[in-house]
């Protein structure tokens, strides 16, 4: 889905906030941890957590803290999966207790075609409602393949807890002036781009 | 959906509290494990393992060999170890002429066992939106001022394949100790947004 966690090169940010200033927080290192035990315990997976994230308001997103996007995602995917209501998460919390938007439907991988070190490719020109892995900063673009990754659950379907084929992923290198004529440093680009987002040139 | 602007909102710390009370009552959460999965991650996921490896790469060339064509065993080799959904990590090269730098646009993933929790910096929405697109600039702001003739690459983790960067030995430290190498990478130069140029004999 085309959110505003899909960030790379959105213009009109700042100077990065580094090196980071020393802060405490007690709860986000809990907050870490109990994302951590209900995906180990199959609760959820990755996908479906990342994507719950994406799934968040924009403008909660976007002036929440990292570990309120955390315990957010957790919360609606707990909701979802059955394990408590949102009235009853108030009631714990002892206030309102804001989560991400509802799910849609995910999708299935494309049929399997592999590419190559080296073989131009392009990214499918393709706007897909839920999970995806595909930055939109890339989509329609072409480039060439530079590296080659073992196969992972496909994250369209992984995301909506559907049963996910693996694929393989491609490290694919693109010119930063091919992604924004005009407007960028020069820089090559690689991009880790899932085998169903791609097609032959 | 709830506002989350009203100021009925619970605080963060009510709110991780209330889902550790369903993760308890659905029997995912046991006794102490909040405690013990954290002193694992501070313990474990540090940043003095990536630069272990990376001391290692610079005085071993067999290993540094390895490292480069497969992060995956290299790490494992000494004793390192992933989560279940970092499925691949690749090396990246600096050398005189070509600067790495990595990024996670869509949210924050990162080699963490290999070389510690991401830093704030690195989840903040102004790095993920600008080193995509004006690499130089940010890494400039940064104290990073490259030469206009260093290539920079930029590697966006949208996928499961990890990466971490093996900066350039600095001169003045050829001849020193394993130990005293690993002491001088920093998380930071294993990122690539800096080099270990000060570093003196």
């Amino acid at each position: 889905m085309d959110s505003l966690h899909d960030l790379g090169g959105r213009q009109g940010f700042g100077r990065v906030n580094y090196p980071d200033q020393p802060h405490a927080e007690t709860w986000e290192p809990v907050v870490r941890a109990l994302s951590a035990c209900a995906l180990r315990n199959h609760v959820y997976n990755m996908d479906e957590f990342r994507h719950a994230i994406e799934r968040m308001a924009p403008r909660h997103y976007v002036t929440a803290p990292y570990y309120e996007r955390h315990l957010t995602a957790v919360a609606t995917l707990l909701v979802e999966k059955g394990l408590v209501t949102q009235e009853e998460l108030a009631a714990l919390a002892g206030g309102a207790f804001p989560l991400a938007a509802p799910i849609g439907p995910g999708r299935l991988p494309a049929v399997p075609q592999s590419f190559g070190i080296g073989e131009t490719v392009r990214v499918k020109n393709e706007y897909v409602p839920g999970h995806v892995r595909m930055p939109g900063y890339i989509r329609g673009k072409t480039g060439v393949v530079v590296g080659i990754s073992p196969p992972y659950p496909f994250p369209d379907a992984a995301g909506h807890g559907m049963q996910a084929p693996m694929e393989p992923t491609y490290d694919v290198r693109f010119r930063s002036r091919d992604l924004w004529p005009d407007s960028c440093d020069d820089t090559m680009n690689h991009v880790g781009v899932f085998q169903s987002y791609l097609e032959k040139v | 959906m709830a506002d989350h602007a009203t100021s009925s909102v619970s605080s963060p710390e009510q709110r991780t509290a209330a889902i550790e009370m369903v993760l308890r009552r659905s029997g995912a959460l046991t006794e102490g494990f909040v405690e013990d999965f954290t002193e694992h991650a501070d313990d474990a996921w540090v940043t003095s393992n990536g630069a272990r490896m990376v001391a290692r790469a610079w005085t071993d060339s067999a290993f540094r060999a390895r490292m480069l064509s497969d992060g995956t065993t290299a790490a494992r080799e000494m004793g390192f170890d992933f989560p279940e959904h970092h499925r691949h990590l690749v090396v990246l090269e600096n050398t005189p002429g070509i600067h790495n730098v990595i990024v996670c646009t869509l949210c924050s993933c990162t080699a963490y066992t290999i070389i510690g929790a991401a830093p704030g910096w690195y989840k903040d929405l102004d790095y993920r939106a600008r080193v995509v697109r004006e690499s130089r600039t940010v890494l400039r702001e940064m104290g990073l001022d490259l030469p206009a003739s260093t290539e920079i690459r930029v590697w966006d983790t949208t996928a499961d394949t990890r990466y971490m960067v093996l900066p350039l030995q600095p001169p003045a430290t050829e001849g020193w100790s394993v130990d005293k190498l690993a002491a001088i990478v920093t998380q930071a130069a294993m990122i690539g947004a800096s080099r270990l140029y000060d570093v003196k004999g």
